[in-house]
């Protein structure tokens, strides 16, 4: 188990976000965490993220307990997500968006920048070199030194996939990735995915509502609704499960 | 990419380097001593100017400090470098304290510690004043300009008060403040361009984003502050040594605000703009003057109006705001300016 969420509880105030879930992602697998709007799915992401803190209950990657740790620490432990509405960084280039992931890899120091020592010079080409490499596996290599802003949604989708990708995460959480985007985009997008945890070795836990993406894609789900888990397993039995309907589509027999 | 020494961008900086020594030289010999004075006040302002563009610009953190760094560096350099008969014979309202005597050094050292006193106490204030952002964090950095002033007014014993500090030996000269311009425009630069450079960007483009790819944002905008303090430390001490007197009312709130006018109008986030923005300012208001004296106006006798500059100045101010929302440069160096063109072509 790469990543253990264990009893977790999150209350903002009187309102109980996330009541008393628990699940489980194994190494190398899609996972998908699905549910209405408002289930809590972001909020079980920025609680595994280190953004929130859990009300009640633990969060264990690699065995040992995150919950606590400051975000930016969580990243160098090795978990990258990216956002439900793409958030670049607006006044930069793809190049430059992806280096920022590697900022933590880069090991150069402050004063060896101001006077570029020899170390800077290194350091910088064996992180382009690597910026390089992820982009092309992405297909946005030739958009390298464009401004962030100019790509297309579907482009600035994959350079916040590849700036994640850059933190050397082994879990790579994605927020809604597919959002916005048409059937054909859509299927891209999960061949990416595979691609994605074949060549660069890791797991990935996504939140979607695209069933039929999901359904693809994901090897087991948990679905969420008004906080609570009402079912875990594989995406077959979920669509055939009575409560997953009911959340879904609403409840037939009391309407 | 580039494996030879000389690639077209080092030879850009290179040549820019010698430029600007040469200029240096040539105003030294060759310029009246009005108009050596206002290059080393464009000297020092470059300096102030290019450093708080890095906390306020780059990084995206708006903050009114300058002033009171300016005035820590100001009078570091004129107790080191003020000697103590001399002191003995200014400081009139209370004796000055036995280690204020003591303290000398020359003026390279005396620059060096200005610059680290502004910068530790940058970092030390950064932990109160980085837990708020926006307005608030420029609210409390104003409150630190003012602090300090008053701190300044009412320690006779350091600063000999309101009455200031006079006859500080005129050290500054066109190498000292050219020189040092030209090192912290590299050195800035530097930092711009490299890893840390592009943290500071990305804390201001997304906060929460920079933290998600394992920055650790405090410490990226602690370093840009006290990067700031460090060389605004620096274009004190300077500027004490060119002023030759210092007091508190040098460092009012108009200092900062005259700071901010010159990154503003050259374009936050750009350090040519900052160049730019600093030569138009300083130079601009100086050239300017003639609008304060009496004008013959087509045959018509004008009096004199002193401040005629001013409101021509704001004028100006105003017109290129609302033609250049983002500043001269907006966010372009001049780097980009070429870059642009070439893919014009």
């Amino acid at each position: 188990m790469i990543l253990e969420v264990n009893n977790i509880t999150k209350k903002f105030g009187g309102v109980t976000a996330i009541k008393d879930t628990s699940f489980s992602v194994k190494s190398k697998e899609i996972y998908g965490l699905i549910g209405p709007n408002g289930a809590g799915k972001t909020t079980m992401f920025n609680i595994i993220t280190g953004n929130y803190e859990p009300t009640e209950g633990n969060i264990k990657f690699h065995g040992q307990r995150i919950d606590g740790i400051k975000p930016y620490k969580i990243v160098h432990r090795g978990i990258a997500r990216t956002f439900q509405n793409i958030r670049l960084f607006k006044s930069m280039t793809v190049m430059d968006n992806v280096l920022i992931g590697f900022d933590y890899q880069a090991t150069y120091t402050y004063l060896e920048s101001i006077f570029r020592l020899p170390r800077f010079f290194s350091e910088e080409k064996r992180v382009k070199q690597r910026a390089m490499e992820i982009m092309e596996v992405l297909g946005i290599a030739q958009f390298a030194s464009e401004q962030a802003t100019s790509l297309s949604y579907g482009q600035q989708r994959k350079v916040e996939i590849a700036r994640a990708l850059a933190a050397n995460p082994q879990l790579l959480l994605l927020d809604e990735p597919a959002a916005g985007m048409n059937p054909n985009e859509t299927h891209e997008l999960a061949e990416l995915f595979f691609k994605i945890r074949d060549e660069f070795d890791i797991t990935i836990l996504l939140i979607e509502h695209d069933m039929k993406f999901v359904n693809h894609l994901c090897d087991r789900v948990m679905v969420l609704d008004y906080g609570k888990t009402i079912f875990e397993g594989h995406i077959e039995d979920a669509i055939q499960d009575e409560e997953v309907i009911k959340a879904y589509l609403g409840d037939f027999k009391h309407a | 990419m580039n494996n030879t020494i000389f690639t077209r961008d080092r030879l850009i900086n290179l040549s820019i380097i010698i430029t600007t020594i040469w200029f240096l030289w040539f105003a030294q010999h060759f310029f009246d001593e009005y108009t050596i004075r206002i290059i080393n006040n464009v000297a020092i302002f470059i300096i102030l100017a290019v450093s708080y563009n890095l906390i306020n610009g780059i990084t995206g953190q708006f903050s009114l400090e300058p002033n009171g760094f300016v005035a820590i560096g100001a009078y570091v350099t004129a107790i080191l470098t003020v000697d103590s008969e001399a002191m003995l014979y200014q400081y009139d309202i209370e004796d000055p304290y036995p280690w204020v005597l003591a303290l000398q050094s020359n003026f390279g050292w005396a620059l060096f510690f200005s610059g680290t006193i502004s910068a530790l106490l940058a970092a030390s204030l950064a932990f109160p004043v980085f837990r708020v952002r926006g307005d608030y964090l420029a609210i409390v950095t104003l409150g630190f300009g003012f602090i300090i002033r008053i701190l300044a007014i009412n320690s006779p014993e350091i600063t000999n008060g309101s009455l200031g500090i006079n006859d500080i030996p005129e050290f500054s000269n066109l190498y000292w403040t050219g020189g040092m311009a030209l090192f912290t425009v590299l050195a800035i630069l530097n930092i711009i361009y490299s890893k840390y450079g592009r943290a500071m960007k990305a804390v201001r483009d997304d906060e929460d984003a920079a933290t998600a790819m394992g920055i650790n944002t405090f410490k990226i905008k602690t370093m840009a502050f006290t990067t700031s303090a460090f060389f605004e430390g620096i274009g004190g001490g300077l500027l004490a040594a060119l002023l030759t007197s210092i007091s508190p009312d040098l460092f009012t709130f108009f200092l900062t605000f005259q700071l901010l006018i010159i990154i503003v109008l050259g374009g936050l986030g750009s350090t040519t703009g900052a160049i730019l923005g600093t030569i138009f300012v300083m130079a601009g208001l100086e050239w300017m003057r003639f609008l304060d004296e009496p004008m013959n106006l087509f045959g018509f006798e004008t009096e004199a109006l002193p401040g005629m500059r001013m409101v021509v100045f704001s004028l100006i101010l105003i017109f290129v705001m609302l033609f250049a929302r983002e500043g001269l440069m907006g966010k372009k160096e001049l780097k980009d300016l070429f870059r642009r063109k070439k893919a014009n072509k």
